[in-house]
This record gives C-alpha cells, sequence and structure tokens, in this order.
C-alpha cells in the first residue's frame, strides 16, 4: 500500500499520562528558575539603591578619562567610553590571533616531533610538554614579563639585531614601512595572486586527472602570491619609505614599537597552549589506526603521498574540534593580561569598574565580548565537523 | 604409513642484537643521517650550555639569607636564600607567624585524604565519613575561635588572612567536590527529553565554557555581594568558592555526558524492559558505568581547577601566586630576586600537577583493564 | 487456551513524517502461542515487537496487551512491563555487576522481593537455562553464548507471560547459535506466549506455531511453518524465502 502521512497527535490530559508528566516536571522547573531570578533580581535592585549605585549602560556615551598603553586606533582619553572598550576588543584579537597562528605552527611541530626517529627530539619534544602544561598560565605569564622588564637591558643600551631591530626593557622596536595608498594595493594584489594560485591548483589537479602527469603547484601559487602583491605596489605608486628605529640616550624612538606587556602576553600565550596543541596533534595522528599506513604501502604509496593523502585528512577530523576548543582557550586566557597592564578588554573594563562602580555592566559587556567569540568560533567548528564526517550508514 | 614424528627446533638467539643499550642508540639516535646529524647538533648544544645553567641553578647559587651575597652573585648564581627567608610567607600567605602550625597540619591532613582518595581500595562508604571528618578539622583548625558553636581554644583567623598552599588545596578540593553533584545533575538535564530543562542546562554550560574564568571571579566577587539580601554580607573566601564550582562544574557536567553517550542505548532499554524507573536506572545502571568511564576526565579537571586557582590572586585572595607577591612587593631587599621564588613556586606546581597526571593515566590503563576480556 | 493476549488492529507507526514504518498491522496472538516473525531488514519486524512493551509508540490503532492498553499512560506501560520480557540482540547486560546481581536487579527493586528470595529465583532461572555456575562471573567474562542465554533468564526471573525475542542469535559465534536455540526451544514447550524475530528457519520450523512474513512495514503473509515454508502464496514470500533458504 502507498506511505500516508502521520495523523496529528491527540494529547489526553490524564496526570498518568507520560508527556502531561514531562510537561508538569518542566513548569515546575521553570517556576523554580523564575522565582530564583526574580529573588536575586530583586535583591540587587534593593542593594544598588540602598547603595546609590547608579545603572544602566549609558555610562558608555561618557568620556572614559583615562589613558591606554597600546592602541591599533586613535584613542584620546577624552574619547567616551565605548571607544576604550573597542580599543581593549582589538588589543584581544590581536593577541588572540597572532597567538593562534604561532600556537599552531610550534604546536604542530611539537606533536609531530614525539614521533621523530631521534630519541633526543621526542625526548625534548616530551619534556617541552609536561613542563609547560603544569605550570599554570598565570604564573608563566608573571614570568615571562618579569624576565622582560628585569633581565633584559635598559633602553638606553638596547640589544640590537643588524643595527636596525632593537630589544630592551622598553620593548622591540622594528623597522616598519611608512604606511601609503601603495601597501594597500599591494595587499589587493597579494589577495588576487591568492585566488590565482587557487585557480592554478585547480588546472592542475584537472590536468593530473586527465592525463597522469602530476604538476607542481606550491612554488608556482607562491609566485602567484608574491608576483601579485608587486604588481599592486607598483601600481599603487611604489612608495618605499621605512620607518626605521633610532637607539638615543635613554630610549630607542622610531620604527613600529611592540610593549614588553604584548611580547610577554604573547609569549607566555603560545609556548603554554602549544604544549596543548601538541598534545592534540599526537593525539589525532595516533588515532589514525596502523592499519592504513600499511595498507597504504601495500598499494605503493610513498611516504610523503602516504602522510598527505591518507593520514593527514583523517588526523585532521580528529584534531580539528579539540584543537578549535584551544584557541578558545588562548582567547579566553588572553583576559589574564590584566595581570600585567597590557590593555585587553578585561584590563579596560577593569578600570572602568574601578572608575564608574557599574560592575554589573561592564562584566556583562566583558561576558558578551567573549561568549560572542565563543559562539560564533563553535558553531563554524560545527558545521565544519559536520561538513567534513566520515559518512556512514 | 608411519607418521614422521614431529622433530622440535631448540630455540637460539638472535644474529643481530636489537635489544640492549648499543643497539637502542643505534636505532633511536644515529638512525639516519639526519637524526644523527640532529643528535651532535643538540648534544653540542646541551654541553654549551647545561654547565652555564648548572651553575646557576645549583653549583654557584646562594643558600644563604643574606640579600648583600645573593646581589653580588646576581648573573652568575641563583638566588635561594629569597625562598629559605621567605618561604613561610609563601606557602602560608598572612596566617600568623606563631599559629602557622594549624595551616600545616591542615593541609598535610587535607593531601592525605586525598591520596587516600585516589587508591581503589579505599572506595568504601566510610571514605565520605573521612571527608566529613577531614574537611571539618580543616575548617575547624584554620579558623580557630568559636567553630559551629564549639570554642576550639585556639585563636580566631579570619579567612582573609588564609592564604598561601592551603588556600589552594583547599580551594580547589572543594570546588571540585561540590562541582560534581551539580555537574551530574546538569549532564542528565541536558540529556533529558524536557525541552525546558535540556535548554536550561545548555544556556547554564555554554553561558560559563564561553567566558574566561577571570570574568566569573570578577562576577563572584563583584556581583555577588549584591545578590544577597541587604544587610547580608557573604565571605568573600564562599564567594570565590562559589564561583570556582560553578566555573568547574559546568566544564565537569560536558565531561560526564561524555561518558553517558558513551553507555550503549541497550542498557536504557534493557532496564526499561525490566520495568526499572527513570531514577532507579541512572543510579544503578547508566551512573555507575558512565562515572568509572569518565575518572580520568574529571582527573584532568581536577588539575585545570588546581592550576586555576593561581586567578584567585586578581581578586585579592592571597594563595600561593598571591602570597609570594606579597611576600616580595613589600621588601626591597629581596625584590629583585623574584625570578627565583616564580621558579620555587613554579616547581611547586609542577609537582603537584605532574604527579596528578600520572596518576590519571594510571588510573585509566587500570579501570580499561577491567572492562575489556 | 486461544484467548487473545496481544492484539494489534490497525496498528500504524511512523518515524518523523516521512518514513511509514509500520503500515495498518492487523495481528492477534493467543495465550500460550509461538510466533516467529522473519523478512528483510527494514521491513519492521524488530519495531513491531518493541511496540509491544512501548519502547518505541505506535502513532495509530489500538494495541492491547494482556487486557490493557497501550497508551501514554505511566501506570499501564509499568502494568505491560511487568508481565513482558525482552531478550535483545545485543544482550544488553549490566557489565558492572555480576550475573547474578543482573537477576536479582529487577525482582528486588521494582518487584520489591526480599533480597535472599531474588537470589533463590534468580538461581533457579540459571538452572533452567544451564548456568547456574556461572552466577558471580561477570558478563563479560562469559562467552557470548553464555551471555544471551543469562539474559534470557534475566527476562525470565520476572515471571513473564509474554516473552520478546529479538533477533537473539544474530550477534553470535555459528558455535554458539545451538546452546541459544536450545533454551528457546525448552522455553516453547513449557507454555509462555513467545514471538521471536529470528532468520534461524530451523528454529521455526521445530518450534512456531504461526510463522509471519512482513516487508516493508505489512505483514505479507502468516502461516502454519509447513504451509509457508513448503506452500508460500505471496510472490514476495517465495522470493525471500529463495535467497534465505538458498545457502
Amino acid at each position: 500500500m502507498t506511505p500516508r502521512p502521520p495523523p496529528a497527535t491527540r494529547r489526553e490530559w490524564s496526570l498518568r499520562s507520560r508527556a502531561v508528566r514531562g510537561m508538569l516536571y518542566q513548569v515546575i522547573a521553570i517556576g523554580l528558575i523564575v522565582l530564583a531570578g526574580w529573588f536575586l533580581a530583586h535583591n540587587t535592585l534593593e542593594n544598588m539603591r540602598v547603595r546609590g549605585i547608579q545603572s544602566g549602560f549609558d555610562f558608555l556615551g561618557q568620556p572614559a578619562g583615562f589613558d591606554i598603553g597600546e592602541t591599533l586606533m586613535p584613542y584620546e582619553s577624552s574619547d567616551p567610553y565605548w571607544k576604550a572598550f573597542a580599543v581593549g576588543v582589538l588589543n584581544t584579537l590581536r593577541v588572540a590571533i597572532i597567538g593562534i597562528i604561532l600556537t599552531t605552527l610550534l604546536g604542530t611541530l611539537l606533536g609531530v616531533g614525539r614521533f621523530s626517529r631521534n630519541a633526543i627530539v621526542r625526548g625534548l619534544c616530551y619534556g617541552y610538554v609536561e613542563t609547560f602544561r603544569n605550570v599554570p598560565i598565570l604564573l608563566q605569564l608573571l614570568l615571562w614579563y618579569l624576565l622582560l622588564t628585569e633581565a633584559l637591558p635598559d633602553a638606553g643600551s638596547p640589544l640590537s639585531a643588524f643595527g636596525i631591530a632593537f630589544l630592551s626593557k622598553g620593548g622591540l622596536s622594528l623597522p616598519a614601512p611608512v604606511w601609503a595608498a601603495g601597501h594597500g594595493w599591494g595587499l589587493l594584489g597579494a589577495l588576487a595572486g591568492a585566488a590565482g594560485a587557487w585557480w592554478y591548483a585547480g588546472r592542475a589537479r584537472r590536468l593530473f586527472e586527465a592525463t597522469g602527469k602530476p604538476r607542481a603547484v606550491l612554488l608556482p601559487a607562491i609566485g602567484f602570491i608574491v608576483a601579485g602583491a608587486l604588481v599592486g605596489w607598483a601600481a599603487g605608486g611604489a612608495p618605499t619609505e621605512w620607518r626605521v628605529p633610532v637607539s638615543g640616550e635613554t630610549s630607542v624612538t622610531g620604527g613600529a614599537e611592540v610593549t614588553p606587556e604584548f611580547i610577554a602576553v604573547l609569549v607566555g600565550l603560545v609556548l603554554y597552549t602549544s604544549s596543548f596543541v601538541a598534545e592534540v596533534v599526537r593525539a589525532g595522528i595516533q588515532s589514525v589506526p596502523r592499519g592504513q599506513v600499511e595498507a597504504a604501502n601495500a598499494i605503493g604509496l610513498q611516504r610523503g603521498h602516504t602522510m598527505r593523502l591518507v593520514i593527514l585528512p583523517q588526523a585532521l577530523r580528529v584534531i580539528i574540534p579539540p584543537i578549535t576548543n584551544q584557541y578558545l582557550n588562548l582567547t579566553k586566557n588572553s583576559s589574564l593580561a590584566v595581570a600585567i597592564g597590557y590593555p585587553d578588554v578585561v584590563s579596560i573594563s577593569n578600570t572602568a569598574i574601578n572608575q564608574t562602580g557599574r560592575a554589573v555592566e561592564c562584566i556583562a559587556i566583558i561576558m558578551a565580548v567573549y561568549l560572542f567569540t565563543s559562539l560564533s568560533t563553535s558553531g563554524f567548528m560545527n558545521w565544519y565537523n559536520n561538513r567534513s564526517a566520515i559518512k556512514e550508514r | 604409513m608411519a607418521a614422521d614424528t614431529f622433530q622440535p627446533i631448540a630455540p637460539r638467539t638472535a644474529p643481530v642484537r636489537t635489544e640492549g643499550l648499543v643497539p637502542w642508540i643505534r636505532t633511536n639516535l644515529f638512525g639516519d643521517p639526519m637524526s644523527a646529524v640532529t643528535t651532535v647538533v643538540l648534544a653540542a648544544l646541551f654541553l654549551y650550555a647545561l654547565p652555564g645553567l648548572a651553575n646557576w641553578l645549583v653549583f654557584k647559587a646562594v643558600w644563604a639569607t643574606n640579600p648583600e651575597t645573593c646581589q653580588a652573585a646576581r648573573g652568575v648564581g641563583a638566588c635561594w636564600g629569597v625562598v629559605v627567608e621567605k618561604f613561610r610567607i609563601i606557602i602560608f600567605g598572612r596566617y600568623p607567624f606563631e599559629q602557622q602550625w594549624r595551616p600545616e597540619i591542615a593541609t598535610l591532613a587535607m593531601v592525605a585524604l586525598l591520596i587516600v582518595s585516589c587508591i581503589r581500595t579505599f572506595w568504601r562508604p566510610w571514605l565520605v565519613l573521612l571527608w566529613i571528618g577531614v574537611m571539618l578539622l580543616f575548617f575547624g583548625l584554620m579558623s580557630g575561635g568559636r567553630f559551629l558553636g564549639i570554642d576550639t581554644g585556639l585563636e580566631a583567623v579570619s579567612t582573609d588572612r588564609w592564604g598561601g598552599l592551603p588556600l589552594t588545596i583547599m580551594l580547589a578540593t572543594l570546588s571540585i567536590v561540590f562541582a560534581f553533584p551539580i555537574a551530574v545533575l546538569v549532564a542528565l538535564g541536558r540529556r533529558s527529553k524536557l525541552p525546558a530543562i535540556k535548554t536550561f542546562c545548555v544556556i547554564y554550560v555554554e553561558l560559563i565554557r564561553g567566558v574566561p574564568l577571570i570574568s566569573v571571579l570578577f562576577m563572584a566577587s563583584f556581583m555577588f555581594p549584591l545578590f544577597m539580601p541587604p544587610g547580608v554580607s557573604i565571605d568573600v573566601l564562599l564567594r570565590v568558592l562559589v564561583g570556582i564550582t560553578l566555573f568547574a562544574a559546568a566544564y565537569m557536567a560536558e565531561i560526564v555526558r561524555g561518558g553517558l553517550q558513551a553507555i550503549p542505548k541497550g542498557q536504557q532499554e534493557a532496564a526499561d524492559t525490566l520495568g526499572l524507573t527513570y531514577w532507579q536506572t541512572q543510579r544503578k545502571i547508566i551512573l555507575p558505568q558512565a562515572l568509572a568511564l569518565v575518572v580520568p576526565g574529571i582527573m584532568n579537571n581536577f588539575i585545570s581547577i588546581f592550576k586555576d586557582t593561581s586567578l584567585v590572586t586578581i581578586v585579592s585572595l592571597y594563595e600561593l601566586t598571591g602570597a609570594m607577591g606579597l611576600a616580595l612587593n613589600s621588601d626591597a631587599d629581596w625584590r629583585p630576586f623574584k625570578i627565583e621564588a616564580y621558579l620555587f613556586i613554579a616547581a611547586i606546581y609542577f609537582c603537584f600537577c605532574f604527579a596528578m597526571s600520572r596518576y590519571s593515566l594510571w588510573i585509566e590503563k587500570r579501570l580499561n583493564r577491567s572492562t575489556t576480556r | 487456551m486461544t484467548e487473545p493476549i496481544i492484539t494489534f488492529d490497525k496498528v500504524n507507526k511512523w518515524y518523523g513524517n516521512n518514513f511509514h514504518v509500520l503500515r495498518d498491522i492487523d495481528l492477534v496472538v493467543t495465550k500460550g502461542e509461538r510466533i516467529v516473525i522473519c523478512g528483510p531488514s527494514g521491513s519492521g519486524k524488530s519495531t513491531l515487537i518493541r511496540c509491544i512493551n512501548r519502547l518505541e509508540e505506535h502513532q495509530q490503532g489500538r494495541l492491547a496487551v494482556d487486557g490493557v492498553e497501550l497508551t501514554d499512560d505511566v501506570k499501564a506501560i509499568e502494568k505491560i512491563r511487568r508481565e513482558v520480557g525482552m531478550v535483545f540482540q545485543q544482550f544488553n547486560l549490566f557489565p558492572h555487576l555480576t550475573v547474578l546481581e543482573n537477576l536479582t536487579l529487577a525482582p528486588m527493586w521494582v518487584g520489591k522481593m526480599p533480597r535472599k528470595e531474588a537470589e533463590e529465583r534468580a538461581m533457579l532461572q540459571l538452572q533452567r537455562v544451564r548456568i547456574a555456575e556461572q552466577a558471580q562471573k561477570y558478563p563479560l567474562q562469559l562467552s557470548g553464548g553464555q551471555q544471551q542465554r543469562v539474559a534470557i533468564a534475566r527476562a525470565l526471573c520476572l515471571t513473564p507471560k509474554i516473552m520478546l525475542f529479538d533477533e537473539p542469535t544474530s550477534a553470535l559465534d555459528p558455535e554458539m547459535i545451538k546452546e541459544v536455540l536450545d533454551v528457546m526451544t525448552e522455553l516453547a514447550g513449557q507454555g509462555i506466549t513467545m514471538i521471536c524475530v529470528t532468520h534461524e528457519m530451523g528454529f521455526a520450523k521445530a518450534v512456531a506455531d504461526r510463522v509471519i512474513f512482513m516487508d516493508q512495514g505489512q505483514i505479507v503473509e502468516e502461516n502454519s511453518p509447513h504451509e509457508f515454508f513448503n506452500n508460500p502464496r505471496s510472490d514476495r514470500t517465495k522470493d525471500f524465502l529463495s535467497k534465505i533458504l538458498g545457502h
């Protein structure tokens, strides 16, 4: 017979029905939660009234009245609070993004190093992981900050590399190009080059499938990107001006300055998180059954191809979820910068709480910022996970 | 036809030795050209750096509690004198000097309790009584004065003077112990078919896991006093403890949920067929199996929380990390030697955490053995 | 002995909105009857017997077990589950309890029986399936065939009126199938109502009063074993039989 759609559900209202009982439990649970929430809210409002604490987000429009040590966008102390928070968010993102890239590189090297044929390399990787994993991150950040501010030479006589880069208690000064239109065009050119490289890679694969002759992809891809960047740069007027730091009597001036706070937070976070990433990578590589390698060898694949075509795709599936977790941990741990004085969003929020007394609002802002980052990253990771899952029956 | 008799060949040793020190060195250090080069380069680096490091750490280090001698040896030898001198403040925080035997005994009792709880043979009902007893002992010793209505005969010490290692261990242990039942309930709630309960549990877990611990501590520190009825004040230690407990419970709920998911659906179905109620099934069938699976995960959570207690420094409770800052910031003579003090604390954390992670690996192996034939 | 104990009356079930897994099932099982259900995978045979003890819910039609109609009513479900025992393909023994504890769990916690009495009853059932000497072992220490026999004993501890078997031998090594089928055959001879989903046609021929063939959610054919295997009426049945009896 032909299949029919199901009928609509009729509910029988009796206390012995499973559905009705379920609804009853939920109503009771929601009632209790609402009651608790009302109790807390009522107390909060009472307390705020008694202590004369004002509430509301209107303070965000008022002038902040404090300076911020390092900013990615122009900021004055007369700017409103919301701008201060924005600077904080940018600082957090700055250390998080650079940190994530560096952690991935270092962590992968360490994770793969655990499988090295050389026992000393294996031992070093293992020792690194155990050392950095078992000491709290706050302690590590404080240690690095201490080393940078005490063990390095004074700003008047910094360590220098080739006379154009300087490292001292005052931070790191590097030569940087003076930003002009040409650099923007250069970036666009690089993006266009990347698109060209993508097209070329696709074409190379199609040719390989048609004729069986493999074509190199990596070098031409790099060539595309570099060529694109150069063309864009030239089209934009070929700016060549650089800001080079100069070592003065008491300090280094000019160039791009990186504060010791930023370096301490970055180095501390990267070294700590990469020990966890190393473990994740190691677990991922180990999760691929030995039989896969044996089967690949049996059909004659060379070591490089085995790694690229058989092991890595399967290992990546196991690696991606926990490594995303570590990226989120790194971002959340950047909040500890408040202990060092790096002006991330928590640090600025702390200052704001001290100045305005609006604890509830400021903490809500911090939580909202981090929640947004975490949830969007988790959402993306879930999508990627579902997309790349091995299809089963 | 007469059958051939089987002539066994006597076993002989291998012609080329593959076990033993020399073969090991040959395969693991000089296995191929790349490996050999790496070995040589790294060995050279070690030989270059090791003497200086060993000198600094041990041989040329200063153990005397004399700031001038330390200052003179700067850059050449570590000043462990700072550790010897400030040892008591670092370990016990601002606790009154003469009464420090009390946190000493309390901490040792707590550590002994944790070690006993880790050994499987002691997983008996009386362990719960032991826990209650040691907790009462700990708090009674630490606070003194009138404790739970009984006069202890000891000088009263308020909670804001508690600090150092006892505080670290107490915060970590208590928050995990209290987080556990919350985590089990939240994990069960997340797997419930009732949408309201499931949503609430999901919101709780995702909210807490999405924000850094420091914001939870700020919330505990700044906002909990506002949550209480006007006039009721709540101890700062209690606030921080509640904050860490809620934080730990969210992460542990995910770990327990992973264990619950690993139980085959058939177990629930078999229990249904036998007529067991929901709570009977959870208590007798599902949870015992799930919790046995997640002991390593919970152990890892404990290690994380142990490290995270260092954050309470930021809300002005002087546990191990904070106590050290306290000890040195106020003393100009010893302040230049903060690095050595930091290394000392790092070593303490390392010992605890490394031991716990080894234990976790060991118990994972033990539990795996008992579930496979 | 012809009073009906299970009645399916135009029972329909859907998974989601589109998968019509049970279509207009009409079936009457009388007391003491032994039924074997066979059919290709995905035909709804497991779903059908899982509806009997409410492991699955049907959306349309009436289903009555021992006079009690199966609805969302909690008390009705509890009563039915006390009278219906089930044996699963994956045994589903509780690995953290001994064999004896597996058997005494339900009588003590659901039947409110004192421990001693529960243990006596458990040992009796273990002897019935001839595995009494393994009472203190853990399930994972036993072979597949032994585990399934323990599972049967566990279901019998509640003295059910009806026993449901969901492919009880499909997960077993070939050498162990016989010991389980022997126990089931012995059980069949003792008057208990049995409904068994299985591919073991030898068992069906020897024990069943009725063989039911299901395909795509419908009962295609039902007959006595002799008639079913020798004079199948429907083409679909003939097709199926030729495939499974071929080798």
